[in-house]
């Protein structure tokens, strides 16, 4: 049987490949043949980061339109390469453009999408995927259809794996569709945050509508700093405005795997467990004995967060 | 301006989600089930767009008959009339089925604008509006935060990974909306009676040209094989503050024990 040929749309953060992409090579090798598709303008470092993940192939293409119009030219290109090309299974890591790029080429091409995806198998010539489901449940999906298959892989189901190698670099033929450019990138404004990356942090202090209001939120960032740790926040508060989105923690939002995980006012929506449910640890602080976020906590207080929370910052800085 | 809103009935996020053994797919008990509140944004926006340029907001939605509760809270906040898309066949479709009979019901309207949640609360795939956009040929903006309309064209703002972007193009278009939109608007008295009274018109499968052999389970492209529970909750110490800080002392503990201190 030929060598399966699995593909990952990779995507760049700040000139570098996203550490997304970097975890999906991970599961490509894996699986066969690993080859990363980058549409977007990248200098040889970004290329060779790619390599040494893992991808036996990139192909690239990097005309400037791909940074200037949102997803169409990228749609037509990928469209277009995998009608070339037949790649058996194309992964897409959970992030804004490679959901409007995943799902809009399933329906250009007609193929089925699994989204949400935990773990990407094969069983034969099967492609098995687990995805959350209905909060308490792993369902084990499949397509009904021949490959190409798409499916979008969440965030931190991989690590990032750098095991050496170097990549044949293949340019995606230039020549965008000038009819595809229809969505103009007029600005992107960057937001300085401060403190540890949530996604890399050891220590989370998370704050929800148990705070009270946005003014609170000082109370976690005092805490967080005495522990060296990250803030983040539930999709409430955020959508709320008292924190902005890239605070988000939970299925629309990141995924966190800190050691330890301290969840204040948090009631624990299944969409807040879905993205941090993998901390080693979990301290919950609530006013609701009932709250969900307990049956998940290896210490639970059942208690007032903004009285609790400032003394325990106190004793820790006495120490 | 004429703008079609996609909404959909979910079972209330409020409430444990219940699946059927038999077939895996989510229980829509009619009694617990709410207008995705994720999709008042979508209205929200749909009825601030059309007090400014003037036109109208269509509600559309797939789903059992009683998916028509939703419409009428959506026809309640504002919006003029509604499109049910409904048909026993149509149980257990995927997102591109979804998508298809999405399209299908609103390419006849020629809107200016499609508006869509990011996704739907109850299965989060978020792939139904980048496929219906795909369908109707329509550029498609998404996770906006804010919105605005100067003639033919559309600016958004929205929230990206580090950042904010500022994305722009002509009408017609299709648009997502997250919750930082604005709050929704709670329907008055005077919106709930006059909902009553505006259409809702019903589209059966046959009637948007599609076969029922290519919708539903049999027209999926993905199968489930297996749905296992796996609920494991931990058994963790549950402490009670007395309101003075006094469980500050296990706490710390707890942290010495971890070694994070």
């Amino acid at each position: 049987m030929a060598t399966r040929r699995v593909w990952v749309w990779t995507e760049l953060a700040e000139g570098a490949p996203h550490r997304l992409s970097l975890e999906l090579l991970t599961a490509a090798r894996g699986l066969g043949e690993a080859a990363a598709v980058l549409l977007a303008p990248a200098g040889a470092d970004a290329l060779a980061t790619l390599g040494a993940h893992g991808a036996a192939v990139v192909y690239h293409g990097d005309d400037p339109v791909y940074a200037q119009y949102a997803v169409e030219p990228q749609v037509a290109a990928l469209a277009a390469l995998m009608q070339a090309e037949s790649p058996d299974l194309v992964l897409f890591p959970s992030t804004f453009t490679a959901r409007d790029v995943i799902a809009r080429l399933a329906a250009r091409l007609g193929l089925g999408v699994i989204a949400n995806a935990t773990s990407v198998a094969y069983d034969g010539d099967q492609v098995v995927a687990t995805v959350p489901y209905a909060g308490d449940r792993v369902a084990t999906m499949t397509f009904a259809a021949p490959a190409p298959h798409l499916v979008q892989v969440r965030p931190k189901s991989y690590p990032v794996e750098p095991v050496g190698g170097q990549a044949e670099v293949r340019p995606v033929p230039a020549g965008v569709d000038p009819a595809t450019c229809r969505v103009k990138i007029v600005e992107t404004i960057q937001q300085e945050a401060e403190g540890p990356n949530l996604e890399e942090a050891n220590v989370i202090v998370a704050g929800g509508r148990g705070l009270g209001k946005a003014e609170n939120f000082r109370l976690l960032e005092e805490l967080a700093k005495r522990l060296g740790g990250a803030v983040g926040a539930s999709r409430a508060v955020v959508d709320a405005g008292w924190v902005p989105y890239s605070y988000q923690i939970g299925q629309t939002g990141k995924t966190v795997k800190p050691t330890l995980y301290i969840a204040c006012g948090i009631s624990g929506a299944i969409q807040h467990l879905a993205g941090m449910k993998g901390s080693r640890y979990i301290i919950a602080i609530n006013q609701d004995p009932d709250a969900p976020i307990f049956e998940n906590a290896d210490l639970g207080v059942v208690g007032d967060v903004l009285t609790i929370v400032p003394k325990l910052t106190e004793r820790l800085a006495a120490r | 301006m004429k703008i079609c809103v996609t909404v959909k009935q979910v079972p209330d996020p409020n409430l444990p989600l219940q699946v059927d053994p038999d077939t895996h797919r989510l229980v829509r008990n009619p009694e617990q089930s709410i207008l995705d509140p994720a999709d008042e944004y979508g209205i929200e926006t749909a009825l601030r767009l059309v007090e400014q340029h003037g036109g109208e907001v269509v509600v559309v939605s797939m789903g059992p008959l009683a998916a028509a509760d939703a419409l009428r809270r959506g026809m309640a906040m504002g919006a003029d009339r509604a499109i049910l898309i409904t048909d026993d066949a149509l149980a257990g479709s995927d997102a591109p089925t979804t998508a298809r009979a999405l399209a299908a019901a609103i390419r006849p309207e020629q809107p200016d604008l499609v508006i869509c949640a990011v996704e739907a609360t109850d299965a989060y795939t978020g792939m139904v509006p980048g496929m219906l956009a795909e369908l109707l040929d329509l550029p498609q903006l998404t996770f906006a935060r804010q919105v605005s309309v100067e003639g033919q064209t559309i600016t958004v703002h929205r929230d990206v990974e580090g950042g904010t972007q500022v994305l722009q193009t002509s009408l017609p278009a299709l648009l997502t909306v997250t919750a930082s939109i604005g709050e929704p608007r709670y329907p008055s008295f005077k919106g709930v009676m006059a909902a009553k009274r505006k259409p809702v018109d019903e589209r059966d499968v046959a009637a948007l040209g599609l076969a029922p052999s290519e919708v539903g389970p049999a027209g999926a492209k993905e199968r489930v094989r297996a749905v296992e529970l796996v609920r494991e909750e931990k058994q963790g110490k549950i402490v009670s503050d007395d309101g003075s800080g006094s469980s500050v002392d296990e706490i710390v503990a707890f942290l010495e024990r971890i070694q994070v201190v």
